[in-house]
C-alpha cells in the first residue's frame, strides 16, 4: 500500500514534468519525483518495529543486525538528498537568469533553439 | 598501486576546491593548475595500462565497503578521459579568456573529470550514481557558461531531462537493492547467477537502460543533445561531445549489460542495443545533414557515431565489442578535434554558420588542415582510424549474421562524409566572405591542442596494426567485459 503511494508520488511528478509549461513549476515536479524515490528507498529498508541503527556499547554486531532497520538506505538517501539539493538549486539558478532573459517563465515562449 | 586509484578522483577534486581559494590574488593559477593536473592525469592513466586492481576504501564490520575497481575496459577509458581532458585544458587557457570567470571555469571543469574518473572506476552501483550526478550538474553549469538566451534554454531543457534520467536511475538502484540487498557489481552478477532475474529486476534493467540511455543520447532520448552541446563554450562541447556521453552513457550500458545484468540471463539485451544503434546512427546524420550551423551540425553527428558504437556492443561477439570500443576511443578524439576547429572558427571569425563562412584554408591554415584530417576521419577514410573502427564494425556485423546491419553502416557513412564535405566546402574552401575576410590563424596554444588530436588520429590508426581482432589496449577492455570467445 505504502509503495503504492510512492508510485503515485513519483508518477505525479513524471506528470508535472511533461505537462507543466511554467518552468518553476517543471522545477517543483522534479523535487516531488525524488521524493518519491528517497521515500521508497527509505521503506525498503525499513521494518516494524526496528530500532535505530546505533551501535551501542556491548552491543554485538550480529544483535544489532537482527533488531535494527537497515542503515545501507539511509546512507544512501541522505546522499542522494545532498546531491538533489544541488540539482535544485543550479535549477532554481537557471530559472532566475531565464526570467532575466525572457521576461516570462513560460517555456512555450523560450523557443529559439530548434532544428 | 591500488590505493592510487583514489587520486584519479581525489586530484582533479582537490584542485577543483584548490583553484577558487588562490586565483583571486594569484591570477594565473587557474591555467597553470588545471593543464598541470591534467598532465599528471593524463600519465597517471598511461601508466594504468596492462594492470588490474581493486581498491577498498571504508569496509566497515559486516559491510562490504566501497571499492575502486581498475581493469582493461577502466583503463582504456582513463586514458581516454584524460588525454582528451589535458588538450581541451590547453585549449582553454587562450579560448576561455572571452568569457568572464576563467576560475568558475576551471572549477567545473575539474570537477567533471573528477566525476567521470569516478565512473569509469566505481565497483558499485550508488557511486555510479552519484558520480554520473557530479558529471552531470557540473555540466548543466558549464552548457549555461556563457548565460545568454539560447545557452539557458538548452541547460534548463538538459538539466530537465537529465534530472528525470537520474531518477530513474536511482529508481533501478532501489529495486536492485530490494530485491538483491547488494549494490556491488560483482556481488549482483553473482546474485544473478544464482538466482536468475526476476520481474522487478526487469524493471530495474529497463530504468537503467532508459536513464543511461538519454545521458548516452540514444535515439529517442536525443533531444537534449543538439541543442545543449553546440551551446557550451568549444573546450566543453568538444569534451561532452567526445566524453561525457561515452563514459556516462555508453560505458555504464556496456559494464550493465555484459558486467553486472549477464547477456546471457537477458538476451533480448543485444537486440535493443543494436536496434538504438540503427535507429540513432540513422536519424542522427538524416538531421545533420541540413544544419547550417557547424556544431549543431557535429552535435547530431555524435548521436549518429554513437549508434555505430552501440552497434558493434550490441552484436555481443568480440569483434564487435572491439570495434565498438575502438570507435568510442576513436570518436572521441576526432569529434573532440572538430568541436575545438568549430571553437577556432568562431574564436577567429566570430560565426559558425557555414552560410557566413568561406575560404579559410588560407587565412587558418593549421584549423583547416586538421578540420580536414578530423572530417576525413570521421567519414571512414583510410587510413585514418575512423575508417579502421568502421571497417571492424562492418566485418563483426557481417560475421556475425547482421548483413542489413552492415549495409546501412555503410550507408551511413556515405552520408556522414556528405556532410562533412558540405563543411569543408562552406566553411573552408570557398571564396572568403566579409566575416572571414580579416581572419588570423588562432594562438598558439590553441593551435597545439588541435595538433596533438590531429596526430593521435593518424597514430590510433596504428593500434590496429597490433592486430585487426586484438588491436593493443582494445583487447583487455573486451576481455575485460568476460565475453565468451
Amino acid at each position: 500500500m505504502v509503495y503504492a503511494l510512492c508510485m503515485v508520488l513519483i508518477a505525479i511528478g513524471l506528470y508535472g514534468v511533461v505537462v507543466k509549461k511554467n518552468v518553476v513549476k517543471i522545477v517543483i515536479s522534479l523535487a516531488i519525483i525524488e521524493y518519491g524515490i528517497n521515500f521508497l528507498l527509505i521503506l525498503i529498508g525499513y521494518r516494524n518495529g526496528g530500532s535505530a541503527p546505533v551501535l551501542r556499547k556491548g552491543m554485538a554486531a550480529a544483535e544489532l543486525a537482527s533488531s535494527s532497520v537497515d542503515p545501507i538506505p539511509q546512507a544512501l538517501v541522505l546522499t542522494a538528498i545532498v546531491v538533489n539539493l544541488g540539482m535544485l538549486i543550479l535549477l532554481v539558478a537557471i530559472c532566475i537568469r531565464l526570467y532575466e532573459r525572457y521576461g516570462t517563465f513560460d517555456v512555450t515562449e523560450m523557443r529559439r533553439l530548434k532544428g | 598501486m591500488n590505493n592510487a586509484l583514489l587520486l584519479f578522483v581525489a586530484i582533479p577534486l582537490g584542485a577543483a576546491f584548490f583553484i577558487p581559494l588562490v586565483s583571486r590574488i594569484l591570477k594565473w593559477i587557474p591555467d597553470v593548475v588545471a593543464n598541470a593536473v591534467m598532465a599528471v592525469l593524463a600519465a597517471m592513466a598511461f601508466l594504468t595500462i596492462g594492470k588490474n586492481g581493486i581498491c577498498h576504501t571504508g569496509g566497515w564490520m559486516t559491510c562490504p565497503g566501497i571499492d575502486l575497481k581498475l581493469d582493461g575496459f577502466a583503463s582504456l577509458m582513463l586514458i581516454t578521459i584524460n588525454t582528451i581532458g589535458l588538450a581541451m585544458a590547453l585549449f582553454s587557457v587562450q579560448y576561455m579568456t572571452r568569457y568572464t570567470s576563467k576560475l568558475r571555469y576551471y572549477t567545473l571543469f575539474l570537477g567533471m573529470v573528477a566525476g567521470l574518473n569516478g565512473v569509469v572506476l566505481t565497483g558499485d552501483l550508488f557511486n555510479l550514481y552519484l558520480c554520473t550526478e557530479i558529471v552531470a550538474i557540473c555540466s548543466y553549469a558549464l552548457v549555461a557558461f556563457g548565460c545568454e538566451h539560447d545557452e539557458l534554454e538548452a541547460s534548463f531543457k538538459y538539466a530537465v531531462l537529465g534530472t528525470v534520467a537520474s531518477s530513474f536511475i536511482l529508481l533501478g538502484i532501489a529495486l536492485v537493492y530490494a530485491m538483491l540487498g547488494t549494490l556491488d557489481f560483482a556481488d549482483i552478477s553473482a546474485r544473478l547467477a544464482k538466482d536468475g532475474m526476476s520481474m522487478p529486476l526487469t524493471l530495474a534493467l529497463g530504468l537503467f537502460l532508459c536513464g543511461f540511455g538519454l545521458k548516452a543520447a540514444l535515439v529517442p532520448f536525443h533531444a537534449w543533445l543538439p541543442d545543449a552541446h553546440p551551446s557550451a563554450p568549444a573546450p566543453v562541447s568538444a569534451m561532452l561531445s567526445g566524453v561525457v556521453i561515452k563514459t556516462a552513457g555508453i560505458y555504464v550500458l556496456a559494464r550493465l549489460a555484459f558486467n553486472v545484468f549477464s547477456v546471457q540471463l537477458v538476451p533480448d539485451l543485444l537486440l535493443i542495443l543494436r536496434v538504438l544503434g540503427v535507429v540513432s546512427m540513422v536519424v542522427g546524420v538524416l538531421l545533420a545533414i541540413g544544419q547550417w550551423d557547424m556544431k549543431r551540425l557535429f552535435a547530431y553527428h555524435s548521436i549518429s557515431q554513437i549508434g555505430y558504437i552501440a552497434i558493434g556492443l550490441g552484436l555481443g561477439t568480440p569483434l564487435g565489442i572491439a570495434g565498438g570500443l575502438f570507435h568510442l576511443v576513436n570518436h572521441s578524439v576526432f569529434k573532440s578535434l572538430l568541436f575545438l576547429n568549430a571553437g577556432a572558427v568562431e574564436y577567429a571569425t566570430g560565426s559558425r554558420d557555414l552560410k557566413h563562412l568561406g575560404g579559410l584554408s588560407k587565412s587558418m591554415p593549421v584549423t583547416a588542415g586538421t578540420s580536414l584530417i578530423a572530417s576525413m576521419s570521421i567519414a571512414g577514410i583510410p587510413p585514418l582510424n575512423g575508417f579502421w573502427s568502421k571497417l571492424i564494425i562492418v566485418l563483426a556485423c557481417v560475421e556475425s549474421g547482421h548483413p542489413w546491419l552492415a549495409l546501412a553502416a555503410v550507408l551511413v557513412s556515405l552520408m556522414t562524409l556528405a556532410s562533412f564535405l558540405k563543411v569543408q566546402k562552406y566553411a573552408f574552401l570557398d571564396a572568403a566572405s566579409a566575416a572571414t575576410a580579416k581572419a588570423h590563424e588562432v594562438p598558439f596554444l590553441m593551435r597545439a591542442a588541435m595538433l596533438v588530436l590531429a596526430v593521435l588520429c593518424v597514430a590510433m590508426a596504428l593500434l590496429v596494426l597490433t592486430g585487426l581482432r586484438t588491436p593493443f589496449l582494445i583487447s583487455p577492455a573486451v576481455d575485460a567485459l568476460g565475453v565468451l570467445k
